[in-house]
């Protein structure tokens, strides 16, 4: 009877059949786990391409190749009259300056276009450094200075190694000739690469080396500003109205399900409303971070809902009957018990949305802030740009140095990010409570 | 900077509010705070209900409607010949009317009717302000005064308090939802326009997309053409490739982390997927075009193929990289629900894990799995950065993912960046093309929702 059940027509009995099966069944289970490794492996290796590239491409930019130069601020060109005045120096022709220093520099240059060349390896920008710099300090006027001036973005470029002598000239944008002068001021150390304190500190500019970050990191700031102080109590107060009072009715419930379907609502949508609502109808400033941080608001509302509904759900409910019990009303039970427990939990899903709001760009494109801006923004009301926007536009700049400096602003805009996380992880941690 | 003060002056008088209340429930309980209904606080808070609610709603409603009565009076008191011109004109002058009053520099140089109009908005600004500051200041202390009077040892101060922030918390959860029908009308609004111009069954089935409308009449290709079945077919395709690559890696990630690696592993593994979450989305964009693209395109070139370096390949690649985290994390949470015991019954019956995570697990964790998908199938679709700077701008109705197409967002955003017509169908398609993509997507999340809810098995 057993063996009629163990055997098979071939006759062979049940271990048998699964003896036979069995190597093949093991490939099988260990390939299925090399595939699982795998695909986690890929993921990884595509995370560190990305970081890898990235800072690969813009550590350069922390770093800016300067000229120094032997500036006569001559007083017969600068200030005819000799009578000091600001308004007079202002109008001075500080690029003339410059171009007679390199001619001193090269005397041996003659040619017209040479000459342009030769003019070009300075920032278009450095005539405005020499005239702040008589703007501070008049007294300078008539003395010869040695000063570290900005070079162009293509010098900038080759002194980093990232264009090869061997390229043929035609195909680069730098010339045998400026090669030329640009290793006989190395020789002499008249040529640097030194820290590039401008790009932390100025704004936007059409010349790559002068081109900073500061404008858009006070515009990213005065967005998230806006974006906190409505999103935050907005969220904390629906989260405690639906979590804590709300009766279980329709309308509740449709608040509910359109929080949830707010999360997944494209972001560019919320964009398009922004564009309809706060600028068409209300007729609020465009591309001002008072508008952005409104739009940035509603994306992140539901992120900090969901997230204070979940830190209050954790507050278990003994703390609210022991309040109850010796007399506090609903709302003081909330206010003074259930929200400082669930403040911490509250405070970490608002900082994750804050990070996404950061990062958020496309939405801020419907509203106009995308224009090229070059003063840094004094208030929420002015134009102004953020992080992402920046190293969108600077993305679309066909020029090799600013390829360098997308990298280096994506590099900052991670950082800040990761401050924010890891913010975020600290507050867990720390204020984390288990009941 | 006068706004900031004069809210500042608001705040302090509020404040004080607060303090006359209390001082004045010590005063009328005999210093016995026993004989109150309330703590004395309460009947503070309540003078503030009576004082800041009104003084600080008038604040806003005028900073709201300020602006628009302004402008209407300027309008009207502008000379009858600038009065009769078309709307757009009549804007750029009150642009230059408002610039020169703030100081700015306009567009020429300003003609007398423009500085008289410009002294008049000026003061009527001023004006504005003026009467702003007196009347909340007037009705902040009326409310004072009036609160006060109202406080006696019985005034169930607590109860009006609490009531009076219930409205708030009652307000607040209802910002979702005028948000939704905010987005809803102005979508419809707008695209009806739209569809008033160009018919909606140009606009779902026609072929040929070309939204160049002509300055001149004998421009060539002056008919600008909104057929957008060229730009689903782009998204589709893009949304494809990113699905492609997405899905696999992502739910074999979840199901090595679920079931097979040790905890430190997963410990370190999950917060790596975790951070590709957390990347702005206008980096993969740039990682696209700086990396990716050139890549794709040298590499095809070396073995014979022609990939555009705008390439739906290479938007749909990078895209599907930063959806496998959406899918791994919501698939690794429907995995780990899935009971022990129905492991173990089925490794009782000699499974090997494999068998059993194919057999058993995922046929138990599916619709949780498919509304994942889904999510990050919707994710994709509206997913902008990335698209915009890696794919391209030209409609092209093709399923080569060598070539360039474009997509929903990306025509979007190259519709409505820099100057906008708002009578002009470019760009008010934009806005029907928005309207899809909500629609889009808002079914694909509502049938995800639905999956998960209602083919979850229950296990307790």
């Amino acid at each position: 009877m057993t063996e009629s059940i163990l055997q098979d027509r071939t006759g062979r009995n049940t271990a048998d059949r699964v003896q036979a099966g069995l190597k093949r069944r093991y490939a099988a289970e260990r390939r299925f786990r090399i595939y699982g490794l795998i695909s986690i492996l890929t993921a990884m290796g595509f995370l560190a391409a990305l970081l890898t590239s990235i800072a690969g491409n813009g550590y350069g930019a922390f770093l800016q190749t300067h000229v120094r130069l032997d500036i006569l601020f001559s007083k017969a060109d600068l200030d005819p009259g000799g009578t000091g005045d600001p308004a007079v120096l202002r109008q001075g022709d500080y690029d003339a300056l410059i171009k007679d220093a390199l001619a001193h520099r090269f005397p041996d240059v003659t040619s017209r276009a040479d000459k342009r060349k030769l003019n070009g390896m300075i920032s278009a920008s450095a005539g405005f450094d020499l005239a702040q710099m008589v703007a501070d300090e008049p007294e300078i006027v008539g003395t010869t200075q040695r000063i570290w001036l900005p070079a162009t973005g293509d010098i900038d470029v080759f002194v980093k190694g990232n264009v090869s002598e061997k390229v043929p000239e035609t195909e680069r944008r730098i010339k045998d000739v400026e090669i030329g002068w640009v290793k006989a001021l190395q020789s002499t150390g008249d040529l640097e690469l030194k820290f590039n304190t401008r790009f932390f500190t100025s704004g936007d500019s059409r010349n790559p080396e002068v081109a900073g970050i500061w404008g858009a990191v006070v515009g990213s700031l005065f967005t998230l500003i806006i974006t906190l102080a409505l999103a935050f109590p907005l969220g904390v107060m629906a989260a405690v109205y639906l979590e804590e009072f709300a009766p279980k009715n329709r309308w509740t419930d449709l608040v509910e399900v359109n929080i949830n379907n707010l999360a997944a609502v494209p972001s560019i949508v919320f964009g398009l409303l922004g564009l309809a609502v706060f600028l068409n109808f209300f007729h609020l400033p465009r591309s001002a971070p008072l508008v952005g941080g409104m739009v940035l608001a509603l994306i992140t509302l539901p992120t900090i809902i969901i997230a204070s509904r979940a830190a209050l759900k954790a507050v278990p409910p003994s703390i609210r009957e022991a309040a109850l019990g010796v007399g506090a009303s609903r709302m003081q039970t909330v206010t003074h018990h259930v929200l400082p427990l669930a403040m911490p939990g509250m405070l970490t899903g608002t900082i994750i949305g804050m990070a996404h709001a950061l990062g958020e760009t496309a939405p801020l494109l419907m509203i106009g802030m995308v224009a090229f801006i070059v003063d840094i923004p004094t208030s929420p009301l002015d134009p102004a740009t953020v992080l992402p926007v920046q190293v969108y536009l600077w993305a679309d700049s066909a020029e090799r140095a600013f390829v360098e400096r997308t990298s280096a602003a994506i590099l900052v805009l991670i950082a800040f990010l990761i401050c924010m996380n890891l913010l975020a992880i600290i507050l867990r941690k720390r204020f984390e409570r288990r009941w | 900077m006068q706004l900031t003060v004069l809210i500042g002056v608001l705040l302090l008088l509020t404040w004080a509010g607060f303090a006359i209340g209390r001082q004045r429930a010590h005063a009328v309980s005999g210093r016995n705070s026993r004989n109150l209904h309330s703590l004395p606080a309460y009947y503070g808070y309540y003078v503030m209900v009576w004082c800041g609610i009104p003084a600080f709603l008038t604040v806003l409603l005028w900073l709201v409607l300020e602006s628009s009565i302004i402008t209407s009076l300027v309008v009207s008191a502008l000379p009858p010949d600038a009065q009769s011109l078309p709307p757009s004109r009549l804007s750029l002058l009150l642009n230059d009317v408002r610039n020169l009053a703030a100081g700015g520099a306009t567009s020429a140089t300003a003609s007398p009717e423009v500085q008289a109009a410009a002294e008049h908005y000026r003061s009527l600004k001023a004006t504005s302000f003026a009467a702003m500051a007196v009347v909340c200041v007037t009705l902040l202390i009326a409310g004072i005064a009036f609160g006060r009077r109202y406080i006696h040892p019985q005034l169930r101060a607590r109860n009006l308090v609490e009531r009076t922030i219930m409205v708030f918390l009652i307000a607040a959860s209802t910002i979702a939802v005028l948000t939704t029908i905010g987005i809803v009308l102005s979508l419809i609004f707008e695209a009806m326009r739209f569809f008033r111009m160009v018919s909606p069954i140009e606009f779902l089935f026609g072929l040929e997309w070309s939204p160049q409308i002509a300055m001149r009449a004998d421009q060539v290709a002056s008919a600008g053409s909104f057929g957008a079945v060229p730009i689903f077919a782009g998204t589709a395709l893009i949304s494809a490739i990113a699905m492609l690559v997405a899905v696999p890696i992502g739910l074999l990630s979840a199901i090595y982390m679920a079931e097979y690696a040790a905890p430190r592993f997963r410990a370190v593994a999950k917060p790596v997927l975790e951070i590709l979450a957390g990347i702005p989305t206008v980096v993969y964009g740039f990682f696209a075009a700086l990396v990716v693209a050139p890549f794709l395109r040298d590499g095809g070139h070396s073995i014979g193929l022609t990939i555009s370096s705008e390439s739906a390949l290479a938007a749909g690649l990078v895209m599907g990289i930063m959806i496998i985290p959406f899918v791994s994390s919501l698939s690794d949470d429907v995995i780990t629900a899935v009971p022990r015991s129905m492991r173990e019954g089925s490794y009782g019956l000699g499974a090997t894990q494999s068998e059993t995570i194919r057999r058993v697990v995922l046929p138990a964790a599916l619709p949780g799995i498919v509304g994942s998908v889904l999510l990050a199938v919707s994710r994709a679709i509206g997913e902008t950065m990335i698209v915009v700077m890696a794919a391209g701008l030209t409609a092209r109705l093709t399923a080569n993912p060598f070539e360039a197409v474009t997509t929903v967002t990306v025509q979007i955003v190259t519709l409505l960046v820099g100057d906008q017509e708002f009578d002009s169908p470019k760009t008010l398609a934009a806005f029907a093309l928005g309207l899809v993509l909500f629609i889009i997507t808002l079914g694909l999340n509502v049938i995800a929702l639905r999956v998960v809810q209602k083919y979850r098995e229950k296990y307790d």
